[in-house]
């Protein structure tokens, strides 16, 4: 048998169909819904007399919308927001979907923490869903990426989806990371080495020593932004990490199956001489704690460096960094950790797990936020909000003096009530620094929870290694 | 669906690199449950001010361009957000055409879902037809899907590539869910051998 890389096994294992043209259906495993990106697909079906093919295989859970604020259980107060949730909610009825967490459920969060957290991802399963983060799931080596609503409704009605397959890109980070260093600088310095369309067409494969030491909440933050990167997917292979991390979850196989599953996804991995169409490779001595300076994800630097100048880009770029410097507010020169920031974003699905928390509230204990700054916490799930309540995660948030929300994407893209102002600039754990992303207007700087943390203390961008005393937080 | 017919129309200049799907359409307006409506909200931040003026510099605010059923913009257009609203906005607007060096893939993929052609040309080409497009509304360019061909408005004709599966669909304007359903006994057959292989899914 010719040797096969991790996608190409995953891939072949859903192949339901191939045309002579070589069009595809693959089968889908693990259909992730929320409320914005699925009526459409629903009113679709209805116009149609179409079904939920699978409803058994269907996950859905309103987090776009959703206020974070306590009083969401009184309802939302935004009525088109209300109308997009209660759509969902009327749907999950209508059509059978018995796995739906309604928004004051516990178990209610954004859709990417809570399929993994109650068990419905697993190694080797194809996932999609209505939204480009799906990417997050490839860290338990499941091929998983974001489709639009037509797909949606597509693999609603038929549970499979038109594709043709992508090319096979691996990303090695090697060695060990230095203190302060977390996943969350890796993915974004993978994309400041390869830009936002460097991963365009491929699947990508993490692999190396520095990915396999991560978490699996650290493999989520990698995989997360993949889509960033311009891929299709990202992935890791599974591991004992991986195993131990699934096990016992809700909706995890158990008993017999659970040693089948096993053997199985112990065969889940690319083979020594498999094929790669591109590989990247970085020390993961050289990745430094790092920090968005633009409006593109790409726009990363290490947080010692300066401000650039748009002349030392090339192409279309160099008006590009023109527009996005003038956007931001920036000079070049301009020292990154002297930049000023008004307000802090602990949470996304890229950073809102139980490890995220313990690492901001780690650099956060014993201290203050800068006087005047408006921070928050918005936990990736009700299940993490109540870990790290029992932690006394919480408390040390509220104590430093942020806010502590409830689960919701929140001011990731600012759909809910939680936005920046015109001008206003943000130290956030989330994935996009977009124009306009987090309210018309504001000025996203992307970085890591610990990150972030240190920022909220100072009132600007700030290496976290100042902070930490041998490789701890002080 | 209706379907891809060769057309002639203006062309709008966007030479602006990553476009992203936040830029084509806001956060504010995903909150419909419908898809049509969405083409006045178009590059909404970049098109108006915030007293909801329009900002007469924007390229769709021009005269020469509010008519304009092309769109030339800058590598990796799409990226971002997979929020098919970016293409029904797009639609909406009266836009039939994309050209660009490269594009986002989701976002190439649900343009084919709502009747959009997004054509792939090297950044040479595109740079020659953006200028073109910067000659205002007598830039009418030519596109044909059938011939793979898009022509200037000086005649330079541009051959492109597109997916033969992809092409059928617009050409014929087919809903493709349609076409899947008629391949159910593949799909039963699979999902059978599946429940066997891995009975934990």
């Amino acid at each position: 048998m010719s040797p096969k890389t991790l996608y190409d096994k995953i891939w072949d294992a859903h192949l339901a169909h191939e045309g002579e043209d070589g069009t595809c259906l693959l089968y889908i495993d693990r259909h992730l819904v929320h409320e914005v990106t699925s009526p459409q697909a629903f009113e679709g079906l209805r116009m149609t007399g179409r079904t939920v093919r699978a409803p058994d295989k269907t996950i859905a859970v309103p987090d776009h919308n959703v206020p974070t604020t306590a009083d969401r259980t009184a309802g939302i107060k935004n009525p088109e927001s209300r109308i997009q949730v209660e759509a969902l909610d009327k749907n999950a009825r209508d059509f059978g979907l018995i796995n739906y967490y309604e928004m004051n459920d516990v178990r209610q969060g954004i859709v990417h923490i809570v399929g993994p957290e109650q068990g419905w991802t697993l190694p080797g399963m194809t996932v999609v869903c209505g939204d480009s983060h799906t990417a997050t799931h490839g860290a338990f080596g499941s091929l998983a990426h974001g489709i639009g609503t037509s797909e949606v409704e597509h693999v609603l009605a038929t549970q499979t989806l038109i594709q043709k397959k992508s090319k096979n890109m691996k990303v090695e980070i090697t060695g060990k990371l230095a203190p302060g260093v977390t996943a969350k600088d890796i993915t974004l310095s993978v994309i400041g080495k390869t830009g936002t369309a460097g991963g365009t067409g491929y699947v990508i494969e993490y692999c190396g020593e520095a990915i396999r030491s991560l978490s699996m909440e650290g493999r989520m933050t990698v995989c997360n932004m993949a889509i960033e990167g311009g891929a299709r997917a990202g992935l890791i292979a599974p591991d004992e990490t991986t195993f131990d991390y699934v096990k016992g979850r809700p909706h995890a196989p158990k008993g017999a199956q659970w040693e089948a599953a096993l053997t199985w996804w112990k065969t889940l991995y690319s083979d020594d001489d498999a094929h790669w169409d591109k590989v990247i490779t970085i020390r993961g001595e050289d990745i430094a704690p790092v920090v968005t300076w633009g409006t593109s994800p790409e726009d990363v630097l290490p947080i010692t460096e300066y401000v650039p100048t748009p002349e030392s880009f090339t192409g279309g770029k160099v008006a590009g960094v023109r527009r996005a410097l003038d956007y931001m507010g920036l000079t070049p020169g301009q020292k990154l950790s002297e930049i000023e920031i008004d307000t802090v974003f602990i949470g996304s699905c890229t950073n809102g797990r139980i490890e995220d928390l313990r690492a901001a509230a780690a650099i956060l204990k014993g201290k203050k936020i800068k006087d005047g700054l408006r921070a928050m916490v918005v936990p990736g799930s009700g299940l993490v909000r109540a870990q790290a309540e029992e932690e006394g995660l919480a408390d040390i948030f509220k104590d430093a003096g942020f806010e502590w929300r409830l689960a919701g994407c929140s001011m990731c893209l600012a759909m809910n009530p939680d936005q920046l102002a015109p001008g206003e600039r943000c130290a956030a754990t989330s994935n996009r620094n977009f124009e306009g992303r987090q309210g018309r207007g504001g000025r996203t700087h992307l970085m890591s929870p610990a990150m972030a943390a240190a920022a909220a203390v100072t009132g600007r961008l700030t290496d976290v290694r100042k902070m930490m005393t041998d490789g701890v937080a002080a | 669906m209706d379907k891809f017919e060769t057309f002639t129309g203006v062309a709008a200049p966007l030479p602006i690199i990553n476009v992203d799907t936040d830029m084509i359409i806001p956060k504010q307006f995903l909150k419909t449950i419908k898809r049509s409506g969405l083409g006045v909200s178009l590059f909404d931040e970049m098109r108006y001010d915030d007293d909801r003026n329009e900002i007469p510099d924007f390229v769709l605010n021009q005269p020469a361009y509010r008519e304009a059923e092309i769109l030339v913009a800058g590598e990796n257009f799409g990226c971002g957000s997979s929020r098919e609203h970016a293409p029904w906005a797009i639609k909406d607007f009266g836009l039939k055409c994309i050209v660009a060096p490269s594009y986002a893939d989701i976002f190439y993929s649900n343009c084919f879902k709502n009747g959009i052609l997004p054509i792939v040309l090297p950044q040479e080409q595109v740079d020659i037809l953006m200028q073109d497009a910067e000659k205002g509304a007598n830039a009418r360019m030519t596109v044909d899907l059938e011939a793979q061909q898009i022509t200037s408005s000086d005649g330079q004709v541009f051959s492109f590539e597109v997916d033969s599966f992809k092409k059928h669909c617009l050409l014929n304007g087919l809903d493709d869910i349609g076409l899947t359903m008629e391949k159910a006994a593949a799909i039963d057959a699979f999902e059978a051998a599946a429940a066997q292989a891995r009975p934990w899914v």
